[in-house]
């Protein structure tokens, strides 16, 4: 009954509109993000961003559209979607008192994973992201690059099929910002869907597809280096600003 | 150009007008407050259930009983046949005490010089237990008396006369009270957690880079909880003197007068406690800890003093709030004037004092420690 | 030459942790000079330092000549300091705000309301006027804490990462301000985790370990590097980069935007046949090589490893 419908899209959008009030923040928007693909979505502060990347993570109802994440109902299924995807913020949200690995085992324990498999699935990812040799210090003591990497490994403890980014880099020197690429990467070669959202325009580069929003809608989407050439310019940062001054 | 604790102050009276959910907080809680108090935490005592096992069932027994339930304080519940329906009616929550009246009561009172009219009273509410002893302890001496009386003159007539608060009513003593531990918990508790706020959003982090002095924030801090808590202060006063009639004797300035000392001293505590804590909830808790605890259980507001242990009562010496209770209930309910309480007034002063230069020492306008 | 602010041998610890190691840096009057270095390296330890927000453990300091351990209140009064992180009241107004920072540096009152309305027309603030601080957008909100900042005519600004978390185009427009403001003589010291704001300062400073590896102007930094850089376009850049590194032929790969920087000690011709072996073992259409000069970042990962 639960069963998704099949389709080839990680993330399918139709005229998706949220308003708060008489504003509206998310006006009409439509894009697809297919399976594995890493998908930025830029725009200004204030753009609608946050807002919808809430409504895709079932945490906001949008006023009117389509949606479905993993071919589930973002209206009905908010559940289901949450199951299903992973979502890390500037913010971080870690516990800075906990230790990295109390951490590591409080998020695996939220997404109901048992014992065993929590720690393979631990004892895996810190192998991947070099966080084994900070497990047992204090969560507040690690450098910020460090963090970000725990904020990304607690975030994909259960596997999801889909990550959310929120500004994941804010803040992070260029060496960090790198390393935390080279990791988003492995996750999309192994199938994982990226969905990241950030201020760096040369970390949109780096995207396969990118969506430049404003005012609560979508000005275009296209491959970086289709955009550029669409736009006759040289980096994604004057596309973005000649779409936003517009 | 104005003073920097001006500004201060300002900005600090935009952040409470534009919070009217912690502004009604402030104001509704003493009005709650002294609601909760004076209804439904009474000392006073009425309508306790008592049995009557009447074993005599004689006119004079009858008569004596009926002496017993006029005062209002007692009722009878359960009229008792035999000793074994008594443990039932306790059990079952008939009844909190039980008076046995023996065998030839009516025969023995004019004849015997001891009749054994038993009391049992249950004792799982120690408070309501005591009172009720008490009250029927005194009713069979006046009893007891007016028998005698008759038999002959009594040497003694003692006529216990209560002054000041005469129907001993619990408003008259718990409304001074409260706004003892009112005005503490607005000045200490705010002001703890308003310094501790901006230490928290890093707004004091801007503030301290301009060249503003440590004492500068403090007063422009505290400044309008000044106004709060007195604003306070005289609801309660008008609310327990219009709604529980409790009287005010003093002179409503002398009142205002001593309510300013008191929230200079609950301030300062406030400050002190804020000067180092670096979170809100630290500092609500500490707050909670160091001035609305004592407040309500080390001022003698509830509890008299002279029953706590030697410790305590030591403790208590600190407490600001015992010495406005001396102060307060003096002005509301004696009507006494500056002369009588110069004493504690002193006290609070000083302690103010003390513990706000402490504060401003240890108030930095840097990040470290 | 005089120098706005002049750092000798500041060192501070936290607890076992060294923040600032014997740290030496001048800063020239009127110059916009760029603090750039990883995360931990002692940035925001030594901008808190320099206003007396922390106190260092050794070593001394002058700003526009005056002691600022000493003097600490007559520094306050001449330096602007912006924290990384936004520290204005949410529930005041804009004007509020800059009114509350304008009184607590005592500007007189008819002077208060001739910057105020210059510096909302220099943010172009001025239709928000009467906002709520929570209700501005990321970018509105850092110039807002910038004007509050200059409301008082700092002599000299320090500037804690101004522009994290802030949209390419609010981000333009703030370097813009600040360009304005060096324009007007005022000294400013930044720090930063964007190369190309680092490359519009006059010199830069990378930090690290709380101590300055390099100071230069950043035009003069790319000589630092030493070997020979080649810059790659290629089809599928992230899959060739990761190849490149895997085959271990080359002293360093990086990723910048949609062309690789490819390092090595090697002469070009020799780098440019083993790239293109290597990538063409792995199906990948190289479109061009070709020699480039170091960017800033270049010479940053290099120094740090």
């Amino acid at each position: 009954m639960n069963n998704p419908v099949q389709i080839p899209y990680s993330v399918q959008v139709e005229e998706l509109t949220r308003c708060f009030g008489s504003f509206v923040a998310v006006d009409h928007i439509t894009f697809n993000v297919a399976d594995g693909e890493i998908f930025g979505f830029l725009g200004a502060n204030g753009a609608g961003k946050t807002t919808t990347i809430k409504m895709l993570c079932g945490l906001l109802l949008p006023t009117s559209g389509k949606g479905f994440v993993e071919g589930f109902n973002i209206y009905t299924q908010s559940d289901q979607i949450k199951q299903n995807i992973g979502y890390m913020s500037q913010k971080f949200s870690l516990y800075e008192d906990l230790l990295v690995r109390e951490n590591l085992e409080f998020y695996g324990g939220i997404y109901g994973l048992d014992n065993h498999t929590l720690r393979q699935t631990i004892e895996t990812s810190v192998m991947a992201t070099g966080l084994r040799e900070h497990l047992e210090k204090l969560t507040r003591d690690i450098p910020v690059g460090w963090k970000q990497r725990l904020a990304l490994t607690c975030a994909i403890l259960h596997k999801p099929k889909i990550l959310f980014l929120d500004e994941p880099t804010g803040g992070v020197d260029p060496i960090s910002r790198h390393q935390f690429w080279s990791l988003i990467y492995e996750l999309a070669e192994k199938g994982t869907t990226v969905f990241v959202t950030t201020h760096y325009m040369e970390e949109a580069e780096y995207c396969n597809r990118l969506s430049i929003m404003h005012n609560g809608r979508i000005m275009d989407i296209g491959a970086p280096q289709t955009l550029k050439e669409k736009y006759k310019q040289s980096t994604i940062e004057d596309v973005f600003i000649q779409l936003v001054k517009k | 150009m104005k003073p920097r604790f001006i500004a201060i102050m300002q900005k600090e009276f935009i952040h409470i007008w534009r919070d009217p959910r912690s502004l009604t907080i402030i104001i509704l809680l003493p009005l709650v407050m002294i609601f909760l108090y004076g209804y439904a935490i009474t000392f006073d005592i009425k309508e306790i259930k008592i049995g009557i096992l009447d074993q005599d069932r004689s006119p004079t027994s009858r008569e004596m009983v009926r002496q017993l339930t006029k005062s209002g304080y007692f009722v009878v519940t359960a009229d008792l046949h035999d000793r074994s329906e008594i443990e039932p009616a306790f059990l079952g929550r008939k009844i909190v005490a039980a008076v046995i009246i023996p065998d030839n009561f009516s025969r023995d009172l004019n004849t015997s010089f001891r009749i054994p009219v038993q009391l049992l009273v249950d004792g799982s509410n120690s408070n309501l237990a005591t009172v009720t002893i008490n009250y029927i302890k005194t009713f069979f001496l006046t009893y007891s008396l007016q028998i005698n009386a008759r038999l002959l003159n009594a040497p003694i007539d003692m006529q216990p006369r209560v002054w000041y608060n005469p129907d001993l009513k619990s408003a008259n003593f718990i409304a001074p009270g409260l706004v003892a531990v009112i005005m503490m918990l607005i000045c200490a508790l705010l002001t703890s957690a308003t310094i501790a706020r901006e230490r928290e959003t890093g707004t004091m982090e801007q503030i301290l880079v301009s060249p503003i002095r440590s004492a500068e924030i403090i007063v422009g801090k505290t400044f309008p909880y000044i106004f709060l808590a007195i604003i306070d202060a005289i609801a309660i006063v008008v609310f327990a003197w219009v709604v529980f009639k409790v009287p005010f004797r003093g002179h409503p300035l002398l009142f205002l007068f001593f309510a300013v000392v008191y929230v200079y001293t609950c301030l300062s505590l406030g400050i002190f406690i804020s000067a180092r804590v670096k979170t809100q909830q630290v500092a609500l808790m500490a707050a909670q800890l160091v001035t609305t605890l004592p407040s309500l259980l080390l001022s003698g507001f509830i509890f008299p003093i002279v029953s706590m242990p030697k410790v305590l009562q030591l403790i208590s010496y600190i407490v600001p709030a015992k010495y406005f209770l001396v102060i307060i209930r003096s002005v509301m309910l004696k009507g006494v004037g500056m002369a009588a309480l110069w004493q504690p007034t002193l006290f609070l002063l000083v302690f103010g004092t003390l513990l706000l230069f402490i504060s401003v020492k240890r108030f930095k306008t840097n990040l470290e420690g | 030459m005089t120098y706005d602010i002049n750092i000798v041998d500041v060192s501070k610890r936290f607890g076992s942790t060294v923040a600032l190691d014997g740290l030496t840096l001048n800063v020239r009057q009127g110059e916009m000079f760029g603090l750039i270095g990883p995360d931990g390296a002692g940035k925001t330890t030594l901008l808190r330092i320099l206003c007396g927000l922390y106190l260092a453990d050794a070593g001394h300091h002058l700003l526009a000549g005056v002691d600022g351990r000493k003097k600490m209140r007559t520094v306050r009064s001449f330096i602007g300091y912006m924290p990384q992180r936004f520290s204005l009241y949410p529930d005041l107004s804009v004007a509020e705000n800059m009114r509350f920072f304008a009184d607590l540096f005592q500007v007189p009152h008819k002077e208060r309301e001739i910057r105020l309305q210059r510096l909302l027309e220099f943010s172009r603030l001025g239709p928000f006027i009467d906002r709520r601080a929570h209700a501005l957008s990321g970018g509105m909100k850092q110039k807002l804490a910038l004007s509050c900042t200059l409301i008082h005519t700092p002599k000299i600004l320090l500037l804690d990462e101004p522009s994290t978390g802030v949209d390419p185009v609010s981000r333009r427009e703030f370097w813009s301000i600040l360009a304005e403001l060096r324009g007007q003589g005022v000294t400013i010291l930044v720090t930063t985790p964007y190369m190309d704001e680092a490359a519009r300062c006059d010199r830069i400073a990378f930090i690290h370990k709380g101590k300055i590896l390099v100071t230069d102007e950043p035009t003069a930094i790319p000589s630092l590097f030493k070997k020979n850089l080649l810059e790659l376009h290629c089809r599928q850049h992230v899959m060739a980069a990761r190849f490149l590194e895997q085959s271990r032929a080359f002293e360093s790969v990086k990723i910048f935007g949609d062309r690789l920087h490819v390092s090595s000690h090697k002469p070009n011709a020799q780098t440019t046949r083993l790239i293109k072996s290597t990538l063409a073992a792995a199906n990948i259409d190289v479109i061009s090589i070709k020699p480039v000069q170091a960017r800033i970042e270049d010479v940053f990962v290099e120094l740090l490893q």
